[in-house]
């Protein structure tokens, strides 16, 4: 058994630092690289791709990422765990495949894991007696099955540690938990026991820690942000994982960011509701037993950390169409910055009325005076405002009505208030409103499948 | 009676559960801890949020980091993807909730 393995974060969504896991590999030791592309908006965008084109529906940009760290991983011998896969691992793994041949790599071993995907299956589950009932309204699936864009179960740890078991050097999974991604390793370096819940709960908050990528070393941090030096090259958090349970959390030496007490504190909080029962397939964690110890020098020590059993289901993220809704926005200048912009407001809703456009809901703020905090923002003296942007969003399930909203904003430019600016991107279109469904479903109701695809 | 700015004795992370937004809350040291602890309920982070968060607020503590975490029921516009606020994820609430000024006994 290894005495120590390090496990690293190169991605925390689809969207992140696209060289950050060329970072991860090159720039110091590590045993694992972990990614996590998925996000709920994710899966149905993917799943939106599938539907056009059944070649797609994964992380695009995984191929293109291979091409660069395959040989450089092949040579270290660092495994990469990843839930880029997202609705279409298949064809996600043979795109990796093909780039492997390409750069003439062999002896590679790619597994997949499948099963989470539970869109096609809907109306069986819903004959056999679960209805997936909605995690916050209570109500059944089935007035909104038409409209399904998505349906995916969160499988945790344990189909990529016996994808791994299986001589696995890339697992590629659908939706995965992003904490699965970064306990699966430690289980199969470790052989730790699935009932071993403290051991599993640790993994998992390591995992939650590295979720997020750099979010942990000192992106996005609220304590004193100005002290973290050279966000422009960031390091990724690394998990230095030890078989008692000990994780140190690290980043590579050189790199830009801070991994101290206050960035992992902040990370430990982020998207938690009850601290005491942070749900996973592999177990529940209790967040509130987690102890910090900042040792300087980019290193903190997690541990002392409980688990409790896994409840007997798994997540359910479903996802469905909901309308459309469109964003436009107009900026005015001083003097009377806000008061020009709300008194655009005010013409924009009375044409819109006048229209007879019905809208489930309207939002107008005022960007640089009060969009984020709303009425806690500070009172100002406009006099002081040298410029406030008008946002203002529309909602609703008519099409046509959104659509017409699109072509209310530009007049104002000629019919509104005085010196207004901003309006280069032409008129804001309607997109589809995609709405979630959480709901829980009995673990017997899926099975995961690890299916190895050997490059000799 | 001595006026504290939360801002100055904490700091914290926001971000998104559904239509919840969920604010964790993090002070600088054990004394900002127990003032927090004392004072931060959530009956007062209900109250700040007037006009932002139209469900309740739960509390939940964790000592182990210095830190309390808040869950704003019915705060984000039916949550991210629904939404139209600017900030649909409530990814700046943490900041919103530092503006905070209470009274401690000194």
């Amino acid at each position: 058994m290894k005495d120590k393995i390090r496990i690293a974060s190169g991605q925390g969504f689809w969207g992140d630092l696209i060289d950050a896991p060329i970072q991860q590999v090159t720039k110091g030791e590590i045993d694992y690289l972990v990614m996590d592309y998925l996000a709920e908006v994710t899966m149905s965008i993917l799943q939106k791709q599938f539907n056009r084109n059944p070649k797609l529906g994964y992380a695009r940009d995984l191929p293109e990422l291979m091409k660069k760290i395959l040989p450089i991983c092949k040579e270290k011998g660092i495994k990469i765990i990843t839930n880029g896969g997202g609705v279409n691992p298949v064809c996600c793994a043979d795109a990796i495949i093909e780039i492997a041949v390409e750069q003439g790599i062999k002896n590679l071993d790619v597994a997949i894991v499948l099963g989470d995907n539970i869109k096609n299956h809907i109306e069986d589950i819903i004959k056999s007696g679960c209805e997936l009932n909605n995690l916050e309204s209570g109500e059944s699936i089935r007035n909104y099955k038409e409209r399904l864009l998505s349906a995916n179960v969160y499988f945790g740890a344990a189909p990529i540690v016996e994808a791994l078991h299986k001589g696995a050097d890339i697992v590629i999974t659908g939706r995965t938990t992003d904490t699965g991604l970064t306990l699966a390793p430690m289980v199969f370096e470790f052989g730790w026991d699935f009932e071993n819940y403290d051991l599993m709960a640790t993994g998992t908050i390591a995992g939650h820690i590295l979720e997020c990528g750099g979010q942990a070393s000192g992106g996005n941090f609220l304590g004193s942000w100005q002290s973290v030096q050279n966000l422009a090259e960031i390091g990724f958090p690394i998990a230095e994982a030890f078989p008692n349970g000990d994780i140190i959390i690290t980043k590579h030496e050189g790199t830009g960011g801070k991994v101290s007490f206050d960035t992992i504190a902040e990370q430990l909080l982020y998207e938690i509701g009850d601290p005491a029962e942070y749900i996973t397939p592999d177990c529940v964690a209790d967040f509130t037993s987690v102890q910090l110890e900042d040792l300087g020098n980019d290193r903190v020590r997690v541990f002392g950390i409980k688990g409790k059993p896994a409840t007997e289901f798994y997540k359910v993220s479903a996802s469905y169409s909901s309308g459309y809704s469109a964003v436009g926005s107009l900026t005015y200048s001083w003097p009377q910055a806000l008061t020009k912009a709300k008194a655009a407001s005010e013409i924009l809703r009375k044409r819109l009325e006048n229209l007879k456009l019905d809208f489930d809901e309207i939002k107008a703020e005022y960007v640089g005076y009060n969009s984020c905090h709303g009425p806690l923002s500070n009172k100002l003296d406009e006099e002081q405002l040298n410029e406030v942007t008008l946002r203002f969003a529309v909602r609703t399930s008519d099409y046509s009505a959104v659509e017409r909203f699109g072509k209310e904003i530009a007049p104002l430019i000629l019919t509104g208030p005085p010196s207004v600016t901003g309006f280069a991107g032409g008129r804001p279109r309607p997109s589809e409103v995609i709405a979630f469904w959480p709901a829980l479903i009995p673990k017997s109701y899926v099975k995961p499948e690890v299916r190895i695809l050997e490059l000799k | 009676m001595m006026k504290v700015r939360l801002l100055d004795i904490a700091h914290g992370r926001s971000g998104d559960k559904g239509d919840a937004a969920n604010i964790g809350i993090i002070a600088y040291d054990e004394n900002g801890y127990q003032i927090i602890k004392k004072y931060l309920t959530a009956e007062k982070v209900k109250n700040h949020f007037e006009g932002i968060c139209f469900g309740k607020v739960e509390r939940f503590e964790l000592p182990n980091i210095r830190a309390l975490n808040f869950l704003l029921h019915n705060t984000l516009g039916g949550g991210g993807t629904v939404s139209l606020k600017l900030d649909a994820q409530g990814k700046t609430l943490a900041a919103a909730l530092l503006r905070l000024e209470f009274e401690i006994e000194s």
